[in-house]
């Protein structure tokens, strides 16, 4: 051995060594190495400091489950925080940094808390902090995040591609250990369709950890898998999140082991959604840590992950090495750790022996077995330095000098995504460890992940497994597959030892290394009461940091039973989560963000509005001229003008988003008038009408103007953001509480472009552009609809009025929209048509005092709060009138609809600004509110709409409005603003 | 009445988005092509499918039967029905046959409690075709659209992107996408992304 | 996310359907004849058992039909879906 790189062996291909930065320091590994075996083959163990104390730490595992080496990658906008060392494929040129080391990882200022550590017990958040109140924002708070800041998050917006896929298999395996690979084999030959995932990039899982153990069979396995059409695999691919009825999330890694190299155009990381007829959970097991004092010590690792880094990476963690672990598994660290020519110096067993055919083989290698033995303490800063060795009973122990103490304290199956899916777990006791119980959904689970551990026994069951879950999505009258003979060994069962006796009184023994939660911390919560496991949980915050606990959850489960006297079963679990690991926003945003956020709706006149340079203003989904700025206008100089025009002469607004539904059938008459407050059945046909509809709490919903084309033919509108809820609540009507009625409805917003044209000269307009249609007070009035052709296009002209002015709604096909809006647009030239928005509208309507569902109402306000008695019918029954006679809908004194004129003429009332009587009052008793405001170039003044606790009492009367700063006074008036004749009302 | 000046004067929504169309396009084995399919003719028709007479009527009108299993299209010739509801079909039709079809269905349907709107304008057609078709519309749809679930001559109304539309696999292997108006240029927008990296050739 | 049975277009993902709440809530036959706690009940009292509910779907991106479903609230287990007028199912156990 050549410093800590074996010459040969492993999966790394050593013909392409590649160059990367740690901490500030350069380094070299090998494509194949992961970040944390490359530091281990350098021998950089130390990768970061502990959260509350600031203790040196090591990497620990090899895997998901490491709790120590998260890392700060890359640097700028692609950096990102607390990745796994142990999970991140080495690429050239790569930078990662320590997290939370400050100001460095050598020199650790906060390595100072570790001398106040009396701050940090359990609890600390709630007994520290709390005193004096005042210090909380000003000095713990922002120390805390200092210190205690896992990475940081980039600042600037991720300039990475991210996307997502949907799809559908019959069988989903969630690992590729040789469970899993067993289970996608016996499925894929059975013909089913099979989705096999892994987080690694390759496929084998603990295979790939072993010496030589069935190379041939993995070779030979996933050549086949990989020639099966019906097969899909996704190395690089977690398998998070286990949902309702079969429904799991991956998120798959595809550029991010190319570094830099990374093709331009390809997403970083995909997320998966998959609904899986079956799923076949293989995820394997996590090793567990044995407590004991500074079992943190860099140089403390996980043993099995010690027999990865040799067997898999050709790195060996440590030259002096022993081995602690009270079962026969980790034997095998033993004999990987003296073949790859470490000195084994001693295997303490707590247990009294070990009569398996591992510890056999490694007493016939001359390594000493220390039985009934276990490590009391482990010393040393930066990297360990000596064990204590002593008998579990008590008695004399011995130093032992070393920089690698492999560790195993058993097993715990990988149930994270059986307990997502809602599984019930059951203990183990001749295992020691939870495993799958009772499933919730269409699933299995196999191999370690299922308590199953012997090789032999995991290939057996995830071939069955697999011919099991393909049978019941109808792959059935076909045999799983023979498994491939498996020499496993002969192993005692092990003996759990949660905690090593006497190790208390000589340092911190950690359980939860990423939090920092030691055994006297669970112990000492538990004398305090806290002896539910959910709140030991949330008390220690121990399983609470990015790691979920995937190596402590169980040693503080049994430390926690121990300290209350109960049995493991009865002190209970945690419920696992999702995500097994952490998941990045961009992969969950996907390509739904910037203008694919929401999508865009535009009408077909659009294009013309953007070339005229139009401000739009988002209603619902679509984008809506708001105003036209000319020559360097503000908004308000570009309303008045606009606003003026309309008055004076002549006005254009593209009304294509109004939402637009055909109701036809023998009852659409009868239908009409239930759902709408006033009457539809004596409507002439081509006569219009103004309709409010109310839910049947009496709650205005909706409004709009319906036409009546043919005695059983109906056209609605309503508004532009009510469109999709409006015809869905006339269906839930009609299908579910009168189907009877012969109705049928369908949705035409978008057959339809709408011009509406509107000012003195809209007649003009009209009949130059429908010669063929008569224009006159008599044959077309007010509130009627004409079919014709208009400007050469089919046409259906409406004359109704949203502003009070003479105006006609000129509908056509959407396809002739722009062709009609430009046609308007030349015969208004002479007028001086002035094409409006979104603004300029809504300060024409407020001035008639015309509401606006969404703005004068919000839900809580009905037909007679707002004056609009003139609409609700007194004879026929309708939705909602039964709730105008409820108490609270009849009272007095509800917020009714009034006008609003501020005594400064020049004052425009905030939207949403609250109202009072006497301001001086306290606490002032607030009675209304403002709804629409504006700025009338008609008026000449400000102007508003507001909602007024029995409003319609107090026309003449002053109200306030406290605003920051200043308080407006504004008379009640009525809520019109103008005449007949388009004088102002008010005087 | 189809009045040649009207229909030469109409506009579809990505009329004048054909560049990017053509631009988006990817040739080769992993090859995926968007393209508009303006103003096909579409009536929603509305009726009783236990109905015999009104059955009867709508063969009378169209020359064939209307599809009563859910989800699938039949078709005849230059015009299909669209399975949308137990209750509900969208017949599609060449361009600018949206009267003459309205006429027909009304003619052999009057008298009956149905509906018959012209919606040609209503929606427009998206077609989705090439190998990777599938793979990008994966991206936008949660269907299971494997071959084995979702065949030539079926349709179905569902979430595309954020917005709805009807998805019809047709004969040929090309998927319509029959997308409302408004909605149009977001989706297209939203597929040529969609469809960007299957011109990069890279081997993951 | 739930996989809902639509009673028409088949097996769908629970986000092309909106919820609609308890099923076979009874309008009152006549609204101006009932009292007001009897109206308030209707308009606001529903059933929030944890277990077995009939409850109402709209098939929005979809078919836009109602139906009925019996699901369990606690495990999401759908035991039946029926269409708006046939008879309430019994529970299932």
């Amino acid at each position: 051995m050549t410093g800590h790189r074996l010459p040969s062996g492993g999966r790394i291909d050593r013909a392409r060594p590649l160059s990367f930065r740690f901490a500030g320091r350069r380094y070299q590994g090998f494509a194949g190495d992961t970040l944390a075996s490359a530091l281990i083959a350098n021998d950089a163990l130390l990768v970061g400091r502990s959260f509350k104390y600031h203790r040196p730490r090591g990497i620990y595992a090899a895997g998901a489950e490491e709790p120590n080496a998260l890392v700060q990658l890359g640097a700028g906008a692609y950096s990102e925080p607390n990745a796994r060392a142990t999970q991140v494929e080495l690429y050239d040129g790569l930078t990662a940094d320590a997290v939370n080391a400050w100001p460095s990882l050598e020199w650790d200022l906060g390595a100072l808390t570790g001398l106040v550590s009396g701050l940090f017990v359990a609890g600390f958040y709630y007994k520290t902090f709390m005193w004096p109140r005042a210090f909380w924002n000003r000095v713990y708070e922002p120390a805390i995040r200092r210190m205690a800041g896992l990475g940081k998050a980039p600042r600037e917006a991720d300039p990475d591609l991210y996307d997502k896929v949907h799809v559908h298999a019959d069988v989903l395996v969630a690992g590729s250990g040789p469970a899993g690979l067993a289970a996608a084999l016996a499925a894929a030959r059975a013909g089913a369709d099979v989705l096999i995932a892994d987080e690694q990039a390759e496929l084998g899982g603990s295979l790939l950890a072993a010496r030589g153990t069935l190379d041939a069979w993995l070779r030979a396995t996933l050549d086949e898998l990989r020639g099966m059409p019906n097969v899909r695999l996704l190395p690089r691919t977690t398998v998070f999140g286990y949902y309702d009825h079969n429904y799991l999330c991956l998120l798959e890694r595809r550029t991010d082991h190319l570094g830099p190299a990374a093709p331009a155009g390809l997403s970083r990381q995909r997320l998966w959604h998959v609904r899986a007829r079956q799923v076949v959970l293989a995820t394997g097991a996590h090793e567990r840590p044995l407590v004991f004092a500074g079992n943190d010590r860099p140089g403390v690792m996980l043993a099995g992950a010690v027999s990865t880094y040799i067997n898999r990476y050709a790195a060996v963690p440590g030259k002096r090495a022993v081995v602690f672990a009270n079962n026969d598994g980790a034997y095998r660290t033993a004999l990987d750790l003296a073949e790859a020519g470490a000195q084994v110096l001693a295997v303490v067993d707590p247990r009294e022996s070990s009569p398996g055919d591992l510890p056999a083989q490694v007493r016939a290698r001359g390594i000493e077995i220390l039985n009934g033995q276990a490590v009391a303490a482990a010393t040393g800063g930066k990297r360990l330095e000596a064990v204590s060795i002593g008998p579990l009973g008590g008695g004399a122990a011995r130093g032992v000098a070393c920089d690698l103490l492999a560790v195993s304290g058993g097993w715990s199956p990988v149930v994270h995504l059986f307990s997502q899916s809602q599984g019930k777990l059951r203990w183990d006791e001749a295992k020691s460890c939870f495993v799958p119980g009772t499933a919730a959904q269409a699933q299995r689970s196999v191999g370690a992940a299922n308590g199953t551990f012997a090789l032999g026994a995991a290939l057996a069951e995830g071939l069955n497994a697999g011919a099991e879950a393909a049978k019941d999505v109808g792959f059935g009258g076909w045999r799983a597959p023979e498994p491939p003979i498996v020499d496993d060994p002969k192993e005692a069962p092990p003996h759990p030892l949660w905690q090593v006796p006497g190790a208390e009184g000589r340092g911190k023994s950690f359980v939860d290394f990423q939090n920092d939660v030691t055994a006297s911390d669970l112990r000492l919560a538990a004398r305090e009461g806290f002896e539910s496991v959910e709140h030991l949980k949330r008390y220690t915050t121990t399983g609470m940091a990015t790691d979920q606990g995937k190596t402590s959850n169980v040693n503080a489960l049994a430390i926690l039973s121990d300290a209350t006297g109960r049995a493991i079963p009865a002190t209970g679990t945690t419920t696992f989560r999702a995500p097994y690991t952490p998941v990045t926003y961009g992969a969950m945003a996907g390509r739904d963000r910037g203008d694919r956020l929401d999508p865009i709706r535009v009408t077909p006149i659009h294009s013309w509005h953007v070339a005229r340079g139009a401000a739009f203003e988002d209603v619902g989904q679509w984008k809506r001229p708001w105003y036209y700025p000319q020559g360097g206008e503000d908004m308000h100089a570009a309303v008045r003008r606009e606003a003026k025009a309309v008055r004076t002469s002549l006005g254009v607004l593209d009304a294509s988003t109004l939402g637009k539904i055909d109701v036809r059938g023998p009852d659409a008459a009868e239908f009409l008038d239930r759902v709408y407050t006033n009457g539809f059945r004596k409507l002439g046909v081509g006569r219009c009408r103004y309709g409010l509809m109310c839910r049947d709490d009496g709650m205005v919903f909706d409004d709009g103007v319906t036409t009546r084309l043919a005695d059983d033919h109906f056209f609605m509108t309503t508004t532009t953001g009510g469109a999709a809820r409006v015809l869905e609540w006339l269906e839930e009507w009609l299908q579910t509480e009168w189907p009877h009625m012969k109705v049928y409805l369908t949705s035409v917003t978008e057959q339809w472009a709408t011009v509406s044209f509107a000012g003195p000269r809209a007649g003009d307009v009209l009949r130059e552009l429908a010669p063929a249609v008569a224009v006159d007070e008599e044959s077309f009035p007010f509130l009627s609809m004409r079919e014709g052709v208009v400007a050469g296009l089919l046409a259906r002209i409406f004359r109704i009025s949203f502003t009070g002015e003479p105006s006609y709604e000129v509908n056509v096909p959407s396809h002739h929209g722009l062709a009609l809006w430009e046609a308007v647009m030349a015969a208004g030239e002479k007028h001086g048509i002035t094409p409006y928005g979104t603004e300029a509208m809504h300060v024409l309507r407020a001035e008639k005092g015309f509401i606006i569902v969404g703005q004068e109402t919000d839900g809580t306000v009905t037909p007679l709060d707002l004056g609009m008695d003139w609409i609700v019918s007194k004879q026929k029954d309708f939705l909602g009138k039964r709730s105008f006679a409820r108490p609270d809908t009849s009272r007095a004194d509800r917020k009714q609809l009034v006008g609003l004129l501020p005594a400064d003429p020049a004052e425009v009332l905030p939207e949403g600004a609250q109202l009072v009587w006497d301001a001086a009052e306290s606490p002032v008793r607030m009675v209304g509110h403002v709804t629409s405001s504006y700025w009338s170039p008609n008026l000449g003044r400000g102007f508003a709409l507001a909602l007024v606790k029995g409003g319609r009492d107090h026309h003449g009367k002053t109200i306030l409005a406290p605003l920051a700063g200043k308080t407006v006074a504004a008379r009640i008036v009525a809520p019109n603003f103008l005449d007949e004749g388009g004088k102002p009302l008010h005087g | 009445m189809a009045n040649p000046a009207l229909f030469g004067r109409r506009r579809s929504p990505l009329q004048d988005h054909d560049a990017a169309l053509v631009r988006g396009a990817v040739a080769g084995p992993r090859g995926v092509t968007l393209k508009e399919i303006p103003h096909l003719a579409q009536i929603t028709l509305r009726g009783d499918a236990d109905d015999a007479d009104f059955i009867g009527a709508v063969r009378a009108a169209l020359g064939f039967e209307l599809p009563l299993a859910a989800n699938t299209v039949a078709v005849s010739g230059d015009v299909s029905a669209l399975w949308l509801g137990p209750d509900e079909w969208l017949v599609v039709g060449a361009p600018d046959s949206e009267t003459d079809l309205s006429i027909r269905l009304n003619g052999t349907l009057k008298g009956q409690h149905v509906l018959v709107v012209d919606v040609t304008a209503n929606r427009t057609v998206l077609e989705l075709s090439g190998p990777s078709g599938r793979g990008v519309l994966e991206k936008a749809c949660g269907l299971d659209l494997r071959p084995r679930a979702f065949k030539p001559g079926q349709c179905a109304q569902t979430n595309l992107a954020r917005t709805v539309g009807i998805l019809e696999l047709g004969q040929s292997g090309a998927w319509r996408i029959y997308v409302r108006n408004s909605f149009a240029l977001y989706l297209a927008d939203w597929l040529l992304d969609a469809m960007a990296e299957y011109a990069i050739d890279a081997a993951l | 996310m739930l996989l809902i049975p639509c009673p028409w277009c088949g097996e769908r993902d629970e986000t092309e359907f909106r919820y609609g709440g308890q099923a076979h809530v009874a309008r009152p036959l006549d609204p101006n004849a009932t009292g007001d706690a009897a109206w308030a009940e209707y308009l606001f009292m529903r059933d929030n058992p944890k277990g077995w509910f009939r409850e109402r779907w709209n098939h929005a991106a979809g078919c836009r039909r109602w139906f009925n479903m019996v699901r369990h609230t606690i495990t999401h287990e759908i035991a039946s879906v029926y269409k708006p007028g046939d008879p309430k199912p019994e529970l299932p156990e």
